[in-house]
This record gives structure tokens, sequence and C-alpha cells, in this order.
């Protein structure tokens, strides 16, 4: 005798290419108890050769209704909601089963989904919170990296806020509902939606999926960190960290560039009215003013970058061969963006280098950029000297036909053809 | 016609300003039509001039020389507009990059030590078939062909 | 032996063997008519002067460009760029190939509206159809090799138009296009076609339309009595003129290369979607945007294909003209031909305005 499981499989595999009396049953039945059988060609399941039986039980092979969903043969039906994350772990956390379908697949999503706030609730009796289900849909259960599966990176956060955005659904618990729209002001949502940069992040990506939970004040820093590896090493090693990481801080990065809706940074944020600084430091303190001078530093660096490139630009359009400072140029943004992630040390001195070199790249830029617009300022001053020698060959030209033409013989008059 | 009789030459002194005028319309159309001849064939005669860059496509890039760069380094060469990453992986085996990060467009460094393409302004990182390892980078950078040529390396664009 | 007589020997052992006596005789003989269109005598010789500035400024060209896909952008940009002066040819080369072609559609419509096309002109008026249908190939071949992106997709579409004609449109198009679509093969070929085959036709019909002109004379418009007409020398007078008018016309194509430098564009890329606003140089867009405006489907034929049978109609009217546009007694048919010129030009200027604004 082999093994059960085995024994299993094969007659599921059997049972799905000879006549599944589950799907043929169920298409014949109305809309409602319909949709199933339907849905499930679709189902990452069914393309693993697996069938109904294999999640509910019964017999698929009798298609009398009494036999093949007979309770005492096993047969399982429709799961409490209360029931579902046990009712999918049977396979999905089990190693043996999973390793025949996805052997790289986790199994370890019940036990994180045990620790989740969904979980956590569903464990109390709450039946509204979210299971399986309600993420990955049911019947119709596609892969995540299917583009048609609501847990696809682009689909996250609108399958997420099915139940976040909901006022009604989220009374109870007391918790904001605009994070999904603050979510789509952010650049994180402007990167995977609209550059298509599937490993920008969406909700998943900070708080978990199986084991969803928001990140606690001192962890927001180390999640930020898991993109930006640099910032968070340097904030780790700012003044700030104590503060804003510390019981009662407000959360690491999240305390300047909010948490869902989070917009591109820019020196507006240092100093000016919508400083965020401004919001702990006095303007006359010593942190204000540092504030106020790497936005300055950062400004003025942007500022000169852009001129260069603006001069670059118009000598280009001149036909002027500028490629080579064009290429300079690059250095100098990179240079910007060093002192932009330098400026999260909150040490003005470390800031210096980045900016002093960035500097420096712009007006030799820009020198490159005016000398090729003298250039063509050349170019049109030869042309205006050859348009003035043109000029005075037609001026000769037509003295010369005069002087031909004063002579009386050169004319002849009507009549008297020289032909 | 009936121009011929308003220019009618005088007689007396005006025949003798009619020969100054002469001499200034020769004189002008030798050297206005010289002078515009040598204006229009100077820049012919500069056009045929090699110019010091002789090649003009920026498909092939001579990289430097072999012994210029030990086994496991990596070094930034110029490629078209663009900056590009030669990487000597061991003694024979080379690798080119577009050096351009495709996260913010900074330029990346070989990372000796973990032999892997790091990315300063984010800390992005990718493997040495261009493919990200880590960080931010949302693509992989695109991989450039490298010949060795004598001692020669050079650059070009896959096709 | 004197400086003069030393002139006359080499001038006698030339003559003798070359027959420039004649050469000089015919041109001593040569007339033109003055009256109040002699203005349009000079468009010929402008047209023929800007031809020779693209035969020179291609050739220089010729030494830099590499006519490969892989190539032909970046060594346009080499030498816009790189090459000393190489902006100004090669804006000279673009400006004149347009203001070339102007000029020979102002060059054609004048010979329509004095009515220099008739008897004993009418082989004159071929040849020159055809040295304009050579210049527009010219234009069309041209348009490709800097290999950008207008191009590439301006010349997919002309080949399109190619490939809708009836019968020999699919194999007319492969033809062009050395293949079943624009690619690398294209480019070799428009080459070929730009800088072997055009060219070689273009010597021979220029030489056989000059002939032509130099045989059959000057032509007087209708309507004057050529007895009563006053003339000018061809040499010097007239020859100085047109010299002056060359002048002007260097002057002023070198002002558009230096003030507008022509653009370069983006390297063609195959696998781009066709970027908004395609459209052919502007000699072509009253065509283009004929074909445009008529519906897909009209009673039983394509559009397209309707559209280029009314062009097949209208350039065989209008090649036929001085076989048409002759009176039997006097010259009263003379109209008709003045009618078509004024609806051609008409429709020419309207569409081509309008294909832009579009």
């Amino acid at each position: 005798m082999r093994a059960p499981a085995i024994l299993f499989l094969l007659c599921s595999i059997a049972g799905a290419a000879a006549v599944d009396t589950c799907v043929t049953c169920h298409a014949a039945l109305e809309e409602g108890a319909k949709g199933p059988a339907t849905l499930i060609k679709g189902d990452v399941h069914t393309a693993h050769g697996l069938s109904c039986a294999d999640c509910h039980g019964g017999d698929r092979t009798t298609d009398d209704q009494d036999a093949s969903m007979n309770r005492a043969k096993g047969f399982l039906g429709k799961p409490a909601r209360t029931a579902i994350p046990k009712f999918c772990a049977r396979c999905h956390s089990n190693p043996d089963i999973m390793r025949q379908y996805a052997p790289r697949e986790r199994v370890d999503q019940f036990e994180l989904y045990q620790t989740s706030v969904h979980g956590k609730r569903l464990a109390s009796g709450d039946g509204n919170v979210a299971t399986c289900i309600d993420c990955h849909s049911v019947h119709d259960i596609r892969a995540v990296k299917d583009g048609m599966s609501p847990v696809h990176p682009l689909h996250v956060a609108e399958t997420c806020s099915r139940c976040h955005s909901d006022k009604e659904k989220m009374a109870p618990y007391g918790i904001p509902t605009n994070q999904f729209e603050e979510y789509r002001s952010s650049v994180h949502w402007e990167a995977l939606a609209k550059r298509g940069d599937l490993s920008a992040p969406s909700c998943a990506s900070c708080h978990g999926n199986h084991g969803a939970k928001p990140p606690q004040v001192e962890s927001v820093s180390a999640v930020c960190g898991t993109c930006h590896v640099l910032f968070a090493q340097l904030y780790d090693r700012s003044v700030h960290k104590a503060v804003f990481s510390g019981v009662g801080g407000g959360g690491g990065c999240i305390v300047c560039h909010s948490n869902h809706g989070i917009h591109q940074p820019s020196t507006a944020m240092l100093a000016g009215p919508k400083a965020v600084c401004a919001g702990c430091h006095d303007a006359e303190t010593s942190p204000a003013k540092t504030a106020v001078e790497m936005g300055a530093w950062l400004d003025g660096l942007d500022g000169a970058l852009k001129n260069s490139e603006t001069v670059l630009a118009r000598a280009e359009e001149y036909g002027m061969e500028v490629s080579e400072a064009q290429l300079r140029l690059i250095d100098g943004r990179e240079n910007l963006v060093k002192a932009r992630l330098a400026m999260h040390s909150m040490v003005s001195g470390e800031m210096r280098k980045p900016v002093e070199a960035g500097m420096a790249v712009a007006a030799e830029t820009l020198k490159a950029g005016q000398a090729a617009l003298r250039e063509k300022d050349i170019r049109r001053w030869g042309l205006a000297v050859s348009v003035i020698l043109i000029a005075i060959a037609i001026l000769a030209i037509r003295g010369l036909i005069r002087r031909i033409e004063s002579g009386p013989t050169a004319m002849t008059a009507s009549g008297e053809k020289t032909l | 016609m009936q121009r011929n009789e308003r220019s009618q030459p005088a007689a007396g002194t005006d025949s003798e300003t009619n020969q100054n005028r002469r001499t200034l319309i020769s004189w002008l159309l030798g050297g206005g039509v010289a002078a515009s001849l040598a204006s229009f064939f100077y820049p012919v005669a500069r056009f045929l001039d090699p110019p010091q860059v002789t090649e003009a496509a920026v498909n092939e890039v001579a990289a430097g020389k072999v012994q210029d760069l030990k086994p496991n380094s990596g070094k930034i060469v110029r490629f078209g507009n663009k900056p590009a990453l030669l990487v000597r992986v061991n003694d024979t085996e080379w690798k080119a990059f577009s050096a351009v990060c495709t996260h913010l467009n900074c330029t990346v460094q070989y990372q000796e030590a973990r032999k892997e393409i790091w990315c300063a302004c984010h800390n992005g990182t990718y493997d040495l078939d261009g493919r990200v390892a880590s960080g931010p980078p949302p693509k992989a950078l695109e991989e450039l062909a490298v010949k060795v040529r004598g001692d020669e390396v050079v650059i070009s664009r896959r096709v | 032996m004197s400086a003069k007589e030393l002139k006359t020997k080499t001038f006698d052992w030339f003559d003798e063997r070359l027959g420039l006596r004649e050469g000089r005789d015919l041109l001593d003989h040569k007339v033109v008519p003055v009256h109040g269109g002699t203005t349009w005598y000079y468009f010929g010789g402008i047209t023929l002067f800007l031809l020779a500035v693209q035969l020179g400024t291609g050739i220089l060209l010729l030494l830099y460009y590499r006519p490969s896909v892989a190539e032909a952008f970046d060594s346009v940009r080499f030498i816009m760029t790189r090459v000393e002066f190489g902006w100004l040819i090669r804006s000279i080369h673009s400006w004149s190939a347009n203001l070339l072609i102007f000029a020979a559609f102002v060059h054609m419509f004048s010979v329509v509206f004095t009515h220099a096309y008739r008897r004993p002109r009418e082989l004159t008026w071929l040849t020159g159809i055809v040295l304009l249908g050579l210049m527009l190939g010219f234009g069309f071949s041209g348009y490709l090799l800097p290999w950008n992106q207008i191009s590439y997709f301006a010349t997919k579409v002309g080949t399109d138009v190619a490939a809708s004609m009836p019968f020999a449109g699919p194999a007319l198009a492969r033809f062009l296009r050395g293949g079943e679509d624009v690619g690398a093969a294209t480019l070799t070929r428009f080459f070929a076609f730009h800088v072997a085959v055009l060219p070689m036709l273009t010597f021979a019909f220029v030489g056989v339309h000059l002939l032509l002109v130099q045989k059959a004379g000057m032509s007087t418009p209708s309507g004057i009595s050529p007895a009563r007409l006053a003339q000018m020398k061809f040499f010097p007078n007239f020859f100085l003129r047109e010299l002056m008018v060359w002048y002007g016309v260097l002057a002023i194509l070198g002002t558009l290369a230096a003030i507008f430098p022509w653009e370069l564009g983006q390297k063609a890329d195959p696998f781009s979607s066709a970027p908004a606003g395609i459209r052919p140089e502007w000699y072509f867009l009253a065509q283009f945007y004929t074909l445009k405006l008529i519906p897909s489907h009209v009673w039983f034929m394509e559009g397209e294909l309707l559209g280029l049978l009314g062009f097949g109609l209208l350039a065989a009217v209008w090649v036929t003209l001085p076989f048409w546009a002759k009176g039997r007694e006097g010259e009263t048919r003379t109209k008709w031909a003045t009618g078509a010129g004024v609806f051609l030009v008409c429709y020419l200027f309207a569409f081509t305005i309008l294909g832009y604004l579009k």
C-alpha cells in the first residue's frame, strides 16, 4: 500500500481529469450557487490540478448528492468565517504538501496571521476582520504575480482600502479611514502606479501582509530603512533618533515626512512658513538657523545646477557640442542627491563636502555652456561678415552691369536682333 | 532699351570720374568676389580637416588598456553621453554596464569586497549580471558588451 | 610673344580641338527677352544653383556619413557637433533642399502661367516634370538618412501609401523598403537612391533640359509679340544679374543655416510607438492631408486608393498640359492651363497650410 497522501493526490488528479461532479452539478445551478463552479476556472489551485473536493471534502465521483456531500464521509461545506484561516492552513502551513506544488512558497502565513491585528481579533471572536479570502478572494484565488490578483502589488492598496476606507466598518475600531486617499497622493503610489515600479511600497510593504500590524514608534526608521538604508543610518546617528523614536516621540521618519501621504521632499520643509522644523525649533534658535542654512545650500546647489543645465540646453539648441559638460553635470546632480542625503545627519558640516563638489561642477559646466554660447555668437559674426562680403560682391556686379549697359553696343533695341 | 539714354556717358571731366568709378568697380568686384568665395571655402576646408575624435558612433568605446585594471576592480568610463562601469571580474572575465542607477540616476560603482555593484546615493546594489540585489532600484542595469582586442578593452552596446 | 598673342594661341589651340568658338558664338547670340515677367526667368537658374549647392554639400556630408542603422544617427550627430563647420554644411544641405523644391515649384508655375510649355517646348516641360519628380525623390530618400524618430515614421507612412496603390503597390513598397518593413535594408537602399541613382538620372535630365532650353531659346509669354520685345544678351547682361540673385540666395541660405540650424531629433526606435504629430516634409503635406481627409471607404473602394487614383489622374492631366492646352487657332485654350495652374496652386497652398495646422 502506498502512503495515503499520495493516494489522495492520485485520486485528485484522476478526479480532475475525469468528470468532476461538483463542477458539473454546481454549474447547472442558478446564479448564486453556480458562482464557485465558474470562478474556479481562473483559480491557481485549479491550475495545479486541485478541485472543489480538495478543500471542501466530499466525493466528486458520484452525482448522487447524498453521497457526494455526505458530512459523515468528510464533506466540510462552507467554513465559518472564523474558521477560514485554519481551513487554508491545513495545506498552506504544511511544508510537505506545499512542497509538491510550490516548493519555494512560505508556510508561515497562518502563524504570522495569528500575530496580526486581524488574527488576534478573529481569535477573540470578531468575525468582521479580514481573513484569507478577504484579500486573496475566494474560488478565483490567483498567484500574487498574476496581474488580476487583488494582492498583486498594483492592487494591494485598493484591496486594503475596501475595508479600511469604509467609515462604517472602521467606526467600531476607532481608526482613521483616510490612509488610502493619502497614500494615493504619495510618492510611493506615484512610483508604483504611474512609473510601474513594482518594487515601490504599498500597504503591505510597511505593515506586513499576513502579520499586518502598524509599525511601532521605535521601529518606523527600521521599516523605512529597508529601502532608504543610508537615510536610516544617518538618522540613527542623529540627535533626532533619541527624541523621535523614543516613547511618545511621534515615530521617526514620519515626524517630518508623514506616513501614508509621503510627498516629494523639498527645501520648504527646512525653511520658510511650511518648515517642519519650526514645529519644534523656534525661529531664532540655533537648530532652526542650521535648518535654514541647509535649505539655502540645497536651493543654491539646485539652482546653480539648473542654471548650468539651461545654459547647456540653450547651447545645444544652437547645435553646439556640450556633451562633455552635460556628462559632468551628472556628477553635479549626484552631489545634490548626496547633499540631500547628508542633510539627514542634521549636521551642516556633513553637507559641506557634496555641496561644494556640486557647486564646483555647476560653475565648471556653466563656464563650458557660456563658452559654447560665445562660440555661437562668433558663428553669427562669421555669418555677418560673409553676408557683407556677399553684399559687396552683389553691388560690384550691379556696377559692372551698369558699366556694360551704359555702352551703346551692349543693348539691342527692339527689332535689331543680333541672332 | 529705355535705360541706355539715361546712362549715356557725358563729355569732359565726367569721363575722368567715370574712369575712377570703373577702377572702383573692378576693385570691388575682384575683392568682393574673392573675399566672398574665401568665406565659402574656408568652412569647407575646415570641414575636410578630420576632427580630433574620429569615432562617430558611440556604439563602441575604447575603455583603456587591459593592464590598467586589476582583476576584481572596476572603473567608470565615458560611453557616449553617459557613464559606463567596466568591471574586470577576474583575469579573463570582463563585464560592463550602464553606470546610471535605475533609481535616481546616480553613478554606480564596483565594490571589490562584496563583488557587487553599489550605488552610493541610496544603497542600491546590483549583482554582476546587473540584476537588482537589494535596495530601491526598480530595474536592472543595462548590460554592455566587452571585447578585448590585443591589450585594449572595448565596450559596445549589445545587439 | 606678347601676352595677347599667347592668349590667342592658347584659345586657338583649344578651339581647334574643342570648338570653343562655336560655344562662344552661341553664348554671344543667346538673348533673353525683356518684359514684365523677366523675373521668372531667374527661377530656373536658382533651381540649378541650389542643385549645385546640394551636390557640393552632399559630397562633403558623404565624407562623414555612415549609412547603417547603428551608425547613421550618430554619424550625423558627429557631423553636427564634432566636425568643424559640420553644423553649417548639414544645415545648408537641409535648407537648400527645401529652397530647391520651392524654387522648382515656382519655376514650374511660372512656366504654366506664361504658357512657356507651348510648341516646340513640350519636351522641355516633360523633362522638367521628370526633374521635379527626381527632386521629390531626393527629398523623400534624404529625409530618412539621419535615421531619427520623425523621419523613420514618416518613411513608414510614406511607403505605406505606396503599398496601397492598386496592382503594383505592394511590390513597389517592398522594392522601396528592401523588405516587408522599414528597417536597415531601407536605409541602405535610400542611401543608394540618394547618392547614386537619383544624381545620375538628374545629371542626364538636367543636361537634356538645358539643351532643350538652349535649342528653343527663351520663351516669351503668350499674348506678347516677340518681334516688338526688347532683348538683353544672355552673357554678360543676364548672367551677371543671375549671379547677383545666386549671391542673394546664398546669403539667405547661410543666414537660415546659421540662425536656424536643422534639427537632429531623437534616434529612431523601431519598437517605440509612433510619436504624435508625424508628418512628412512640407512638399508632401498637401497630398498627405488629402489622404487623411478622405474617408476610409468611399462607395466600393478604399479611400486611400481613391485618393491615389485622384492624384494619378491629376498628375496625368498636369504632365500632358502642353498637349491639351494649346489652341488649334489662336491661343484661346491657354486659359484652361491658367485655370488648371490657379487651381493647383490654390489646392497645394491651402492643403499645405491645413496640413500644418492639423
